[in-house]
């Protein structure tokens, strides 16, 4: 045995084609190029397509980011693979979704320009992506559930929509998210129905999550345009399914409704249109740091 | 004109899983087209998760296999429609994740119209253990080592083990 091959590093730096170096951040979806280059559909404005899919994107990416911020803090090993494997389900809908709308809007930029060198008004996530849970796992679970149960009735909707790299998403995204949900649901029972001490727990940290409700269930101006052409999916018609499933679950886990007022917009303005609680800032500080010291990296 | 070989998709056939060794890509059913045309070969395959990280390895996997074989260039395609689905795992491909401990996934239940249900209580399939091949077994995890496996446990034999979950 050589040298070389004895160190781990030199062995696996071997196998890496030097024309083929690794983008250190992402990979890009070039290859993709087929099913991302897909005409804009009939009736639906390039510009609000690609802001549609910055939405659906964002939410996944932001998302993801915070979920990640279990890796090492989850209370057993299995539930911090199990957050990180949720996480990566999400950051690979956002990647296809940043890059759709990275090509529809024409103006050069890829997945990774998008994630990477956005600033916070130029995100339209929902304002339920932002925040961190300060590690209180049943904060967590909470998030998980209100944003799998929402997720999974919009991408449920999506996978006829018009656009067909939204569609195929969408198709994918369900099998997933199905399990994402399964997941919360399951914890939420085992903590809500579980010790004096779990079930209080839960019950504030559902208390923490309720006031982003309202959002996901509020129709921006291009959606609504985007609805019309067949493309998009209206929150607002997502409301009975996702409170209906909620339900189900708060009432086998012997947790009570919050009975807490939606957060309030700003003139109007929410995450769709860029307007953001500072938690997001927070956020993109540390998700952006490493590509922002080295752009362009590669390994 | 584009045709069919048989010899460039034999060698495509033949690459393993990054993560799942004991399976080739044929074996897993990601493989959705090759065809050779007089300026190289295109592949198109299909990931098994979004976000799966191997796709880049497979990727790389097919390109270093058609070119030992002869062939260049060649572009590697990913497409997401349909969506993969454990049916596209061959027969061939079932038993070989059996011999490695791997407890094969059962068939994905096909969609219902409508809201798709919220399973509170776990699902009441049999999942054979590898080991001892008893039916007697637990769900420990339903996020395995990679993202395409949950983890169980044998209350008959004890051995933990892992199972292709149906997607």
């Amino acid at each position: 045995m050589s040298a070389d091959e004895d160190n781990a590093y030199q062995a696996l730096a071997g196998t890496i084609d030097q024309d083929d170096p690794r983008w250190a951040f992402g990979s890009g979806f070039e290859d993709m190029e087929a099913d991302l280059t897909a005409a804009v559909p009939d009736g639906a404005d390039p510009a609000e397509l690609a802001e549609y899919c910055l939405m659906l994107g964002d939410d996944a990416l932001v998302y993801s980011h915070r979920l990640t911020e279990w890796v090492s803090h989850a209370p057993e090993l299995e539930e911090e693979v199990a957050l990180a494997n949720i996480a990566l389900d999400l950051l690979g809908q956002a990647r296809v979704l940043l890059a759709r709308a990275g090509h529809v809007e024409g103006k050069d930029r890829d997945e990774d320009d998008l994630a990477y060198w956005r600033e916070v008004p130029a995100f339209r996530n929902v304002a339920l992506a932002e925040p961190s849970d300060d590690l209180d796992f049943a904060r967590a679970i909470a998030r998980l559930l209100v944003f799998s149960t929402w997720r999974l009735a919009l991408l449920h909707r999506l996978q006829d929509s018009a656009d067909p790299v939204l569609a195929a998403v969408a198709a994918k995204g369900v099998k997933e998210v199905t399990y994402h949900r399964d997941h919360a649901a399951r914890w939420t029972l085992r903590l809500g129905d579980g010790t004096a001490e779990s079930h209080g727990r839960m019950q504030d940290a559902l208390e923490w999550v309720w006031p982003f409700l309202g959002e996901l269930f509020r129709t921006s101006d291009p959606e609504r345009r985007l609805v019309a052409a067949g493309v998009a999916v209206d929150p607002a018609g997502l409301h009975d399914e996702v409170h209906e499933v909620i339900g189900q679950v708060l009432a086998r886990a012997t947790l009570t409704r919050p009975d807490i007022p939606e957060m309030g917009t700003i003139g109007g303005l929410g995450g769709r249109q860029g307007v953001h609680t500072e938690k997001l800032e927070h956020a993109l500080d540390a998700m952006q740091s490493l590509a922002r010291k080295h752009p362009g990296a590669s390994w | 004109m584009v045709t069919l070989s048989l010899g460039a998709r034999d060698a495509v056939a033949r690459v393993v899983d990054p993560e799942m060794p004991m399976l080739t890509l044929d074996d897993l059913g990601v493989i959705r087209s090759v065809s050779e045309q007089d300026d190289g070969v295109t592949v198109t395959i299909t990931p098994t998760y979004s976000g799966c990280p191997a796709i880049e390895e497979m990727r790389a996997d097919i390109t270093r296999a058609l070119a030992d074989a002869g062939y260049g260039p060649i572009e590697v395609r990913t497409v997401f429609s349909p969506a993969w689905s454990t049916d596209w795992i061959s027969e061939s491909g079932r038993r070989k994740l059996a011999d490695a401990g791997v407890a094969p996934p059962g068939r994905a239940t096909p969609r219902a119209a409508g809201p798709i249900p919220l399973t509170l209580d776990p699902p009441a399939t049999v999942v054979r253990c590898p080991q001892c091949g008893s039916p007697a077994t637990e769900e420990l995890s339903r996020f395995g080592p990679t993202a395409c496996t949950a983890l169980r446990r044998c209350t008959a034999c004890r051995e933990p083990f892992e199972h292709m979950k149906e997607i």
